[in-house]
């Protein structure tokens, strides 16, 4: 895709040629002479395929759906089974491109119009180049030792947040205030560490992490956030603090919707992509809630939170790293350089166990922030891409 | 010597005639004589009519940009109040034909007083400058419910401050007003000089309350205009009410003669929300195409749904897509905000782009300044808005940082000033 107009692309194509008469032979046009870019045609009965072979390297596969219904174009293995590379959700008269790695071997290419079926199917080929794709025998590896260790460590973080949401709930339903507000950052490190598989039971997310503003009006507001406030009512004003059953209300809600959570998240697997998705989206939450200093905004412990933002990203990041050394080295070194720096940052924060409240910080140190996590963020949004690749 | 005015320097006065039938003082404005116009100047030299059955503005085809600016009222007087909306009236007739703000213009004034036209619109042609005004809900009662003008029982039930939506942070510097103007313009200067002008003409009665540049127009408002794309760089608002809706501007834009019986005056006006809506863009630029593309629910090229087709092929938001779900995902912005899921609601949508240079965290503070006209805000805005905080994944990359609701009322007779049902 590209920002130029639709209607420019195509003046510039006609004005290729005349620019390049000077040299005896003009480039092909854009996009045909190209005998790594496969165009293909689905349509209700039909799955034309521009040629049946193509040299090994980087190919591309421009699926373009002539039918009714969506379609789907899959490159399969020899056997037909094996899915090498696909592409999904094809609307009628619209276009989407596959860029797949193939080294040389026999293959399947098959559209599938309306999803179902085995597809419309033709074999083929892709030659020996000099651009052959190295297959490391051992990547299946990789991302087997990267999804078992990834679930082993968000299942580890989920049943250390039970654990510390119980005490939290203790010491709050107690009256022990300063405990609850020690245990509080805490005991939500671990919920951030892990946020993005949190956050995506759609059901108990606003009820264990809803933030005042994000509530509708006559919503009822449950979870941290609503005993945070109780916890820190300095920012609130005339503030009528809640009574110890309420209190047992809110802290009984919590547990129990942690418990649940822990449940579900034991039976949860993640793929690669999964994880590398997942490594990006923590980074996105430092970006629009914790930088910004709006997740914790009575306590203040905004810092906590970033700092376990970036360890769940790490951990996501570090899993899949050998798998992205081995196909985009620079990549890889930018991105450790890049979580190295953030990780600087915040270091410089640190009091004692925890962290500055996000208040003492300057906007000068808040700024440094930014930069770092939009530095990382810009190469980190490409990892999934590699890691798949 | 002849007088110099805007049109004079433009040799050539296209709308002259009108202003003379308005029987204005002449302040030179119809003495087209020779000469060509400055080079170099942005605007064009259409005009748009200020009077008529509805204001200017709203079905006027999208100008390219805009200058919107809230007013708290600073007097108890309703006189002055009456005053100042014929003065703005004559200044506002003036200005959209071409000519000066006041009455004598910009150098053309005894040596010894300040001109009564800024000046900075020498040269410039009309550049298709409207004028809109609206009343706000704050003109009528005030925060203690005190009827400041006499005018609260004309208050219409639909005229009141939005529900909290999730997703606001509203700054009460960005939000509410008792009146506003919105001028658009082919050439920001000439939008800029008309706000200028009508803020100083105010300066004892009205104070700015907020304003918001758009450098860009989000929407087209006629068949005639292409759908230009937001900040996200996707074409957004295909399904607006386009001025040649006949029917649908009267069942969703303009307010009926029966709509409310306390807003009898608001016949043939409509009402004009209007949202700061700021966008992250930088995480938004880091999300795939795929993934922006299904947030929107069109593609990003050509603007077609991702049911296929082209950008104005009806969406079918129950074509089967892969893994089971419907191929226009479910929560994506074009579906959770469609007419076909909120009983056939539409606005007029008439929003621009706009970058108010970076925030604390250098990022762009850039985003959508929202502007829809409709005829009932709590049918035609409310539950679509409603849905769109609580389901749309495009919520993820927006804020909505200021937030306001005006009544607007129906057009300008001759011999009236703006908002004279208001006031009969």
């Amino acid at each position: 895709m590209t920002r130029r107009p639709l209607t420019a692309l195509a003046l510039l194509a006609l004005a290729v040629p005349a620019l390049a008469s000077c040299t005896e032979n003009a480039p092909a046009a854009e996009g045909g002479g190209d005998d790594r870019t496969v165009t293909v045609t689905s349509s209700a009965d039909a799955c034309e395929v521009s040629t049946t072979e193509a040299p090994a390297g980087t190919l591309s596969f421009d699926v373009t759906n002539a039918g009714d219904e969506v379609t789907e174009f899959y490159l399969l293995g020899e056997d037909g089974l094996r899915i090498v590379a696909e592409v999904e959700n094809v609307g009628p008269q619209l276009s989407r491109q596959l860029v797949v790695n193939a080294p040389a071997g026999e293959y399947m290419t098959a559209c599938k119009p309306g999803m179902v079926g085995e597809g419309i199917r033709s074999a083929f080929t892709v030659t020996p180049s000099d651009e052959e794709v190295e297959v490391s025998a051992d990547e299946q590896e990789l991302v087997d030792a990267a999804e078992s260790s990834y679930q082993t460590y968000v299942q580890d973080q989920s049943d250390q947040l039970l654990v510390k949401t119980r005490e939290f709930a203790e010491d709050y339903t107690s009256g022990d205030d300063d405990a609850a507000r020690a245990m509080y950052p805490d005991a939500r490190t671990h919920w951030e560490r892990i946020e993005t598989v949190a956050e995506s039971f759609g059901d108990l997310d606003p009820r264990m992490d809803a933030r005042e503003a994000d509530l509708e009006p006559g919503q009822r507001w449950t979870g941290w956030h609503r005993m945070e406030k109780d916890l820190w009512p300095q920012r609130a004003g005339d503030y009528t603090p809640l009574t110890d059953a309420q209190r047992q209300t809110f802290a009984d809600d919590l547990v129990a919707n942690t418990e649940e959570l822990d449940e579900r998240i034991g039976e949860l697997e993640f793929t690669v992509d999964q994880i590398a998705n997942g490594s990006r989206g923590l980074l996105e939450e430092v970006a629009t809630g914790k930088v910004t200093g709006e997740e914790e905004y009575w306590s203040r412990t905004d810092l906590w939170d970033f700092q376990a933002n970036v360890d769940g990203a790490r951990v996501g990041y570090d899993g899949v790293a050998p798998i992205v050394e081995g196909k985009d080295a620079e990549l890889a070194s930018q991105l450790e350089l890049r979580f190295t720096d953030l990780q600087e940052l915040l270091d410089a924060q640190r009091v004692g166990d925890g962290f500055t409240s996000y208040d003492d910080l300057t906007k000068q140190e808040v700024r440094e922030l930014a930069d770092a996590v939009n530095a990382l963020s810009e190469p980190l949004s490409r990892l999934t891409a590699v890691v798949v690749a | 010597m002849p007088p110099l005015s805007r049109r004079g320097l433009l040799g050539g006065g296209v709308a002259a005639a009108g202003l003379a039938g308005a029987g204005l003082v002449g302040a030179g404005i119809a003495s087209a004589t020779d000469g060509p116009g400055e080079p170099g100047a942005g605007g064009t030299p259409e005009t748009y009519p200020f009077r008529g059955e509805h204001q200017a503005g709203i079905v006027t085809p999208a100008q390219d940009r805009l200058h919107f600016a809230a007013f708290d009222v600073t007097t108890d007087d309703r006189e002055a109040l009456v005053a100042l909306l014929t003065a703005w009236t004559a200044a506002a007739e003036r200005m959209t034909t071409g000519g000066p703000a006041g009455p004598v213009g910009p150098v053309e004034g005894s040596a010894d007083l300040p001109p009564d036209d800024t000046g900075e619109a020498i040269g410039l042609p009309a550049s298709g400058l409207t004028l809109t005004f609206g009343f706000g809900p704050s003109l009528f009662r005030d925060a203690d419910g005190r009827d400041r003008f006499g005018l609260a029982d004309r208050l219409p039930a639909s005229l009141k401050d939005l529900p909290h939506f999730p997703g606001d942070v509203l700054a009460p510097g960005r939000s509410g007003g008792d009146l506003c103007v919105q001028a658009c313009a082919q050439d920001p200067q000439v939008a800029v000089h008309a706000i200028r002008n009508l803020v100083r003409i105010g300066f004892g009665t009205v104070r700015v309350r907020w304003s918001q540049l758009g450098f860009g127009r989000t929407s087209s408002t006629s068949t005639a205009q292409e759908t230009p794309r937001n900040l996200f760089g996707f074409k957004d608002g295909t399904a607006n009410v386009l001025a040649e809706e006949t029917q649908a501007l009267t069942d969703h834009v303009w307010v009926g003669e029966d709509d409310d019986p306390a807003g009898g005056w608001l016949a043939g006006g409509s009402y004009l929300v209007a949202r700061r809506i700021a966008m992250t863009i930088e995480t938004w630029d880091r999300q795939t195409l795929a993934e922006q593309e299904s947030i929107v629910g069109r593609t990003k090229g050509t603007g077609a749904p991702l049911s296929g087709g082209e950008e104005h092929t009806p969406i079918d938001f129950d074509m089967p897509g892969s893994n089971g779900q419907p191929v226009v995902p479910v929560d994506s912005h074009v579906r959770v905000v469609h007419p076909d899921q909120h009983g056939g609601a539409r606005m007029l949508r008439r929003g621009y782009t706009f970058v108010d240079g970076t925030t604390d965290l250098g990022g762009l503070d850039a985003g959508l300044f929202f502007l829809a006209f409709v005829r009932d805000p709590l049918t035609d805005f409310v539950p679509v808005q409603q849905a769109m905080a609580r389901s749309d994944a495009m919520m993820e990359y927006l804020r909505v940082t200021g937030s306001a609701v005006f009544a607007v009322p129906p057009g300008v007779a001759e011999g009236e000033h703006v908002g004279q049902s208001l006031f009969a």
